[in-house]
């Protein structure tokens, strides 16, 4: 038996155990590194991007490293729509890159950012397990009986995007069996197995490589994402971040969004 | 010191309670709660978590009775398996779930085939919030079966009880409260689960969408006011909790 203060002692533990372990996970993925010499721009950047941008600007990062030196970049990838959140609650991000104008649009009427530039487009794929076992020709086969199919939830462009699509391809609202937070998360329960079809960007099918196997939307149905950049205004290291948004905008970034199966903002 | 680093301490856990009630929408909260899509999300945690916390009991408390009476070679092994998920990020619960019963999973490869899916349905959500709140009640109640007199067990051996007799008719019955207690806690694990849940189960409305899932998927919509509230039930569900677990049942430890 313990006296009163080994009770309360064991309430606390209780407390602390139960509250920690509720709130013990996030979904947004953040990726951190960082690179160092000398050259003429200098800072530590933190770049707030979509998900899908995650390959092209790992990559741009390493092209950077190299041709910029001095910006020590460091990304967090996610949702567009919570990287907006983020940014509306004060985060320290210097540069934001939008899947969507109207996440890009919330901060500009928050006057939150300087003067967006879209720097890229993409556009919808179906993605689906090599050798697309489940025989997948387009939008319509995935209301099919027996096909499990997972969506991005309709406040992540993608998800809204894909809406559109079965819209344009007259087809009614599709049922996925889940709605997820962000495109990546959405493939993962594709290369897990766990989903049949999915629908995420051309890029993201290409980044997956031999994982996944990409079936086209016809251009008639699908449309097309445009990915606008901004400074932050309450960055402190203006110059650099409008260093990097220009590399992206028109510099080398442009190759490797091209690479990644990006295409150009025009 | 005692005092300041206390102090501090306290602070630390008060303060982002209050910054839920300073920003909480007080005019609407009650239409918050009440609209549908959080009345859904609510009843499937209610739902959920009461499925969980009673596949809990019916196979913590054999667990835990065996942990606290039996020993046998790998018991330490054992109890650190079973108590890991108190530790495990839930996402990486998640992750294993998905590894093990997924369709292509360690077992769920064979679930799939006679036609029992967890993933992406309301058993999926379920088995997410068993993995991460069973260690809570098999911890309680072999700590109670430990504390509890062995010898009225061994008595009713000697008069020729069976060894389930003894556990259905002496040992469950003295480690009552500690039982209610581990079932408490259990819950309000299993009701405030999201790691776990997200990553195995998905996210869908009135399926694997839970409360926490509702709560954060809601502030990624950007949101703030429509999150705070449902929040804050969890926040009160909890406190009820500990505050009736400490007066009356934590005291059988």
């Amino acid at each position: 038996m313990f006296d009163w203060r080994g009770r309360a002692a064991v309430v606390a533990v209780g407390l602390v155990l139960v509250m920690a372990a509720g709130c013990g996970s996030s979904s947004s993925k953040s990726t951190a590194t960082t690179t160092k010499t000398t050259s003429n721009v200098n800072g530590a950047l933190n770049v707030f991007a979509a998900a899908s941008l995650t390959e092209a600007f790992t990559d741009e990062k390493a092209t950077l490293a190299r041709e910029k030196p001095d910006l020590h970049i460091t990304y967090n990838f996610a949702g567009s729509q919570a990287l907006v959140q983020s940014i509306q609650q004060g985060a320290p991000a210097d540069v934001f890159a939008s899947a969507g104008q109207s996440n890009m649009q919330t901060l500009v009427d928050a006057g939150l950012v300087e003067k967006p530039v879209t720097f890229a487009r993409n556009t919808l794929e179906i993605a689906v397990a090599p050798g697309n076992p489940k025989h997948i020709t387009g939008l319509a086969d995935l209301e099919r009986a027996g096909v499990i199919l997972v969506l991005e939830d309709p406040s992540v462009p993608a998800g809204k995007y894909a809406l559109q699509a079965f819209a344009s391809a007259k087809l009614p609202a599709p049922h996925a069996k889940s709605l997820e937070l962000d495109v990546k998360s959405t493939l993962a329960k594709l290369t897990l197995g766990e989903a049949d079809a999915v629908v995420v960007y051309v890029s993201d099918v290409k980044a997956a490589g031999t994982k996944v196997q990409g079936v086209p939307i016809p251009a008639a149905q699908n449309l097309f994402a445009s990915y606008p950049i901004a400074v932050v205004k309450a960055s402190t290291h203006k110059a650099a971040a409008q260093a990097f948004v220009d590399e992206i905008a028109t510099g080398t970034g442009q190759e490797a969004l091209r690479a990644r199966g990006f295409l150009p903002a025009g | 010191m005692a005092i300041a680093g206390a102090t501090i301490a306290t602070l630390f856990f008060a303060v982002p309670l209050l910054g839920l009630l300073w920003r909480a929408p007080w005019s609407s909260a009650w239409e918050q709660l009440t609209n549908h899509e959080t009345l859904v999300a609510l009843r499937l945690s209610l739902e959920t978590s009461l499925a969980a916390t009673a596949l809990a009991v019916v196979f913590g408390v054999p667990l835990a009775w065996v942990q606290a009476r039996v020993a046998y070679p790998g018991r330490r092994l054992v109890r650190a398996l079973t108590t890991l998920p108190m530790v495990l990020p839930p996402v990486v619960g998640g992750i294993a779930l998905f590894l093990a019963f997924g369709r292509l999973g360690l077992v769920g490869q064979y679930l799939d085939k006679v036609g029992v899916h967890l993933p992406f349905h309301v058993p999926g959500a379920i088995a997410a919030e068993l993995f991460v709140s069973m260690p809570f009640l098999v911890l309680v109640v072999e700590a109670a079966f430990r504390s509890a007199d062995q010898r009225l067990e061994d008595a009713a051996r000697t008069l020729g009880a069976s060894r389930f007799s003894v556990f259905r008719r002496v040992a469950l019955p003295s480690i009552r409260p500690a039982l209610v207690a581990g079932a408490v806690l259990c819950w309000a694990r299993a009701l405030g689960e999201f790691g776990a849940t997200i990553t195995f189960a998905g996210n869908l409305q009135g399926k694997t969408q839970t409360l926490p899932l509702f709560v954060y998927v809601t502030l990624e919509r950007g949101e703030l006011a429509a999150a705070i509230v449902p929040s804050l039930l969890l926040l009160v569900i909890s406190v009820a909790v500990l505050v009736s677990l400490r007066d009356r049942w934590l005291s059988a430890l």
